[in-house]
């Protein structure tokens, strides 16, 4: 289906005011969705409060307004401009709630606003819990058990079917009190009784935990011919109990066969075709059971998310574009990949590397902030590596954090050379492994600098073995590295290098400068390759100059 | 230990060895999905190949009981960035390496296989000789030059069962498939739609198959080069009008031919699990697993007779095709993925659907 000819006018709703969980991530989706409408011959009207944003620049909208996203000033502008839709599905969270408002509220019907690339009951279909719970059970995918209960008694014999450990949620709180876990019967009737208590309705949902099991997530996209392709997965390396936004994740997902995997896309299609997703992207999540592989859906987001961002950075598709496209009549198979030009971009983007996300974290300027990590969002940024190990993207994630550590240093010793164990280092070592903290990735290096093993630090972080197998392989090269710093090798200068070593990180372990390094690996010929992103794995030609570099000669 | 991956144009890739020692020799491919290794290592198709993984970390969930395509590995060697030592996963038993082992496979790892990816794309096939015995270059590239490659050769006798055998007991439909290399998958799924198989070997005749008295044959997939395969082709011929026929992968080339159409190998194939292709009937897409070398020629085929039914939306190769009177179709992807997505699993539907209005007709 070509693009529609009765929409001239389109209204884009930006994000507003950066704050924790919705950073710039949405001004990159909105701008591409500006700039690809207009080069479209669409006329686009932007509403954005918040002037630090490429949105706002002047020659990427038709016409742009700093106003306040609030449901009331957004309808003022749809009184003036008469735009014929509303895209709501790129600006996050914010865009969305203020679509729903004006829908609800008979705005866009007053005005003949139609809204594209989402509907209304698709989005309460997606965010509404129990909505939700309802279609993936018809649709016959498996979901965290979770019952409700009115009494103590009731709530004891639900705990007993669910077994232990539970989360409890009291419904209709005052203030909104959270949720709360249990992990025994004892534990669990003082919860039960209190969430009870704090409930208006006297209802407390008592749900499954899922609290380490490993987590992964899909990124979707739909056409109007209900064409369906993967964009990119991504599984984490924190495991479930860590927010996504706060978690170290990894693209394409590593640890599942293909039979699990196919499973999981299988799903994601099901979902979004049931929650009714009729054009766009959607980011759904899933839980795996490390033992079982017993597979739950725990959510999903009927809209470009900010996980898309990474996604297209992470595999060369531009989802936000391609959504805005999809959202104004095109299918999939009638828009060309921009990479390759020649293939189209109803397919499945092939990665030959492998991506890391790290969040990024100040809890240095907040004192008093609790830097324990769960479910609620504290990182306010993020950077992405690329490499073609994850040793190597790994490390160079963590040098891309501006945190003055240049790869996988150590947090507690100073010197690489000197670790000396004693039993509160190792207590403290052990305890910010057990409960998940900012600096955490730091300490999993130093459990292995110390000797713990693998099945140690598996007990207490949850995280795979095949991530801490990696971790433990950089900490081994740093041990061969201090070792032989005298006599290195080139065979071990280039293993390091291809782990994802920085010369400045060498030039500590070897007692030398960076300079010095820099010159020891040029006499040695080792120096970076540059390679290309281009969504296809080398098959076909690419045409965009996207690179990363990479030690692989 | 060390070993050399050395290509017929003089191209030398040096990497360590994991899996098997020795030599092997085989046209080199790469394949870009970046799960299921372990149904591509045991897909009777790779015989004669030597496959490189384009995605770089491989054997990270080592290699289970339940997902392998065959009784045994049959690619000639397996070629990585990054070979997983550790395998992370609840049903992994064995690790990729040891698995490759006791195959007697040559698997090689730390060669930057995205440079071998452009080579073969830019030269298209090559063939290549694996070792971990001679590390000499010019001895391995003069190897590489006199090793027998695909074309004309008959690799299908090499991988096909012996004798024919019954897959499942129950079922509502009989069907022969002829075995030319056959992924299990396509039996899991033909069991799992009423269907009662029998698989028999590529050189059963028409007569022993009409014998066995089905309702439907199935042409599996197969190695190397469709156009030495003349007794299959001349066993489907006999059987066109007379049974509902279902090709998948060189099955599609044999019927191709059994309809007097040509093939022709392509520059590097496709191999992979993201390959999208249209349906022409529906105009839907289907992201496709796929795995071949060669190509069916519409073109040559009478167009009376034959109707083009499925594209390939990257390169614009047929992908599927159809009799226009019997009922008889074929798709050279495959619709039993494994690896790769199941989006077109629906083909198994229609060719049950066939068998059904055949039997009514019969009836």
């Amino acid at each position: 289906m070509p693009k529609r000819k009765d929409i001239k006018k389109i209204l884009i709703i930006g994000s507003g005011p950066i704050v924790i969980g919705q950073a710039c991530e949405f001004d990159y989706s909105g701008t591409q969705a500006c700039k690809v409408l207009k080069q479209d011959g669409f006329k686009v009207i932007l509403v954005n409060s918040n002037p630090a944003t490429i949105m706002t620049d002047p020659d990427i909208a038709d016409k742009t307004y700093i106003e306040p996203i609030t449901a009331e000033m957004v309808e003022k502008i749809i009184a003036k401009e008469r735009p014929d839709a509303l895209l709501p599905t790129l600006g996050g969270q914010t865009a969305l709630n203020t679509t729903v408002e004006l829908a609800k509220n008979g705005v866009l019907k007053k005005y003949k606003v139609e809204m594209i690339g989402a509907d209304i009951k698709a989005i309460k279909k997606g965010e509404d819990r129990k909505l939700f719970k309802a279609a993936m059970r018809k649709i016959g995918l498996d979901l965290p058990k979770s019952d409700q209960a009115y009494t103590l008694e009731e709530a004891v014999k639900v705990a007993a079917k669910i077994g232990f450990p539970v989360i409890i949620r009291p419904s209709f709180t005052l203030g909104g009190a959270g949720g709360s876990i249990a992990y025994n019967m004892d534990e669990f009737k003082v919860l039960a009784k209190r969430g009870l208590e704090s409930s208006m309705i006297s209802e407390i949902l008592i749900e499954e935990s899922v609290t380490g099991w490993k987590e992964f997530e899909l990124e979707v996209m739909r056409d109007l011919k209900d064409n369906v392709v993967i964009i990119c997965t991504i599984e984490n390396l924190d495991p479930m109990g860590v927010h996504t936004g706060d978690s170290i994740t990894v693209a394409p997902i590593q640890t599942l066969t293909d039979k699990e995997y196919q499973k999981m896309r299988d799903a994601s299609i099901a979902c979004i075709r049931e929650i009714g997703v009729s054009t766009g992207g959607s980011n759904i999540q899933f839980a795996v059971h490390p033992e079982t592989g017993r597979m739950v859906i725990i959510e999903m987001n009927p809209r470009v998310s900010r996980s898309s961002a990474l996604a297209s950075k992470a595999t060369g598709f531009p989802i936000a574009k391609i959504a805005a496209k999809l959202a104004v009549g095109y299918t999939l198979d009638e828009i060309p990949n921009d990479i390759t030009r020649e293939t189209p971009a109803c397919f499945e983007p092939a990665i030959d590397y492998c991506v890391v996300k790290v969040p990024r974290f100040t809890f240095e300027k907040f004192a008093s902030a609790d830097s324990t990590l769960g479910i609620s969002m504290k990182s306010v940024g993020e950077a992405m590596s690329i490499g073609r190990t994850f040793k190597e993207a790994l490390q160079k994630g963590l040098r891309s954090l501006e945190i003055k550590k240049f790869g996988l240093e150590s947090a507690v010793f100073k010197d690489p050379g000197d670790v000396k164990v004693d039993d509160a280092i190792l207590d403290k070592i052990k305890r910010k492994l057990k409960s998940p903290n900012a600096e955490r990735i730091f300490y999993i290096g130093d459990a292995f600098r110390v000797g713990l093993d693998i099945e140690k630090v598996y007990n207490l972080t949850k995280i795979d073995r095949w991530f801490l197998y990696n971790i433990k392989e950089i900490i081994d090269c740093e041990k061969e590295l201090l070792k032989n710093k005298q006599n290195l090798s080139p065979e071990l200068l280039k293993k390091a290098k291809e782990y994802g070593f920085s010369d400045r990180q060498l030039a500590r372990l070897l007692s030398s400068s960076e300079d010095e390094v820099r010159v020891l690996r040029k006499s040695m010929d080792l120096s970076p390759d540059f390679k290309l992103v281009d969504t296809c794995a080398a098959e076909f030609m690419a045409h965009t100059p996207y690179f990363y570099s990479t030690y692989d000669k | 230990m060390n070993a050399i991956l050395a290509l017929e144009d003089g191209t030398i890739f040096r990497g360590r060895s994991f899996g098997a020692g020795g030599e092997r020799y085989g046209e080199v491919v790469f394949n870009t999905s970046m799960t299921g290794y372990q149904e591509i290592i045991t897909d009777p198709s790779y015989k004669g190949q030597i496959v490189t993984m384009t995605y770089p970390l491989i054997g990270n969930y080592g290699v289970n009981l339940e997902d392998v395509e065959s009784r045994k590995p049959f690619v000639e060697g397996f070629v990585v960035r990054e070979y997983s030592k550790i395998a992370s996963n609840w049903r992994s038993g064995d690790s990729l390496g040891d698995y490759l082992a006791k195959n007697n496979i040559l698997g090689i790892e730390g060669i930057d296989t995205r440079a071998l990816t452009l080579h073969i794309r830019q030269k298209g096939a090559l063939k290549a000789v694996l070792s971990t015995k001679d590390l000499d270059e010019k001895s391995l590239v003069k190897k590489a030059k006199e090793s027998r490659g695909l074309l004309g050769i008959d690799l299908v006798r090499e991988v096909v069962c012996k004798k024919p055998y019954t897959w499942n007991k129950k079922g509502k439909y009989k069907v022969v498939a002829i075995d030319c290399g056959i992924k299990l998958n396509m039996l899991r799924i033909l069991e799992g739609k009423n269907c009662k198989v029998t698989v028999v070997p590529a050189a059963t005749s028409s007569r022993e198959i009409l014998e066995i008295k089905p309702d439907g044959l199935l042409l599996s997939n197969g190695p190397g080069d469709p156009a030495a395969l003349p007794y299959v082709v001349k066993t489907v011929q006999e059987l066109l009008e007379k049974l509902p026929i279902f090709g998948i992968c060189l099955g599609h080339q044999i019927l191709g031919q059994a309809f007097g159409g040509r093939t022709f190998k392509l520059k590097f194939g496709h191999h992979g699990a993201n390959h999208p292709v249209k349906d022409l009937r529906t105009g839907k897409v289907s992201i496709t697993s796929q795995n071949h070398g060669f190509c069916v020629d519409i073109d040559s085929m009478s167009k009376k007779e034959i109707e083009l039914t499925h594209v390939n939306l990257n390169d614009g190769t047929s992908e599927g095709l159809r009799h226009k009177k019997l009922p008889v179709f074929s798709v050279q992807f495959h619709p039993e993925a494994s690896p790769g997505p199941r989006d077109a699993e629906y083909l198994f539907a229609e060719f049950v659907a066939l068998m059904q209005s055949s039997l009514k007709k019969h009836a």
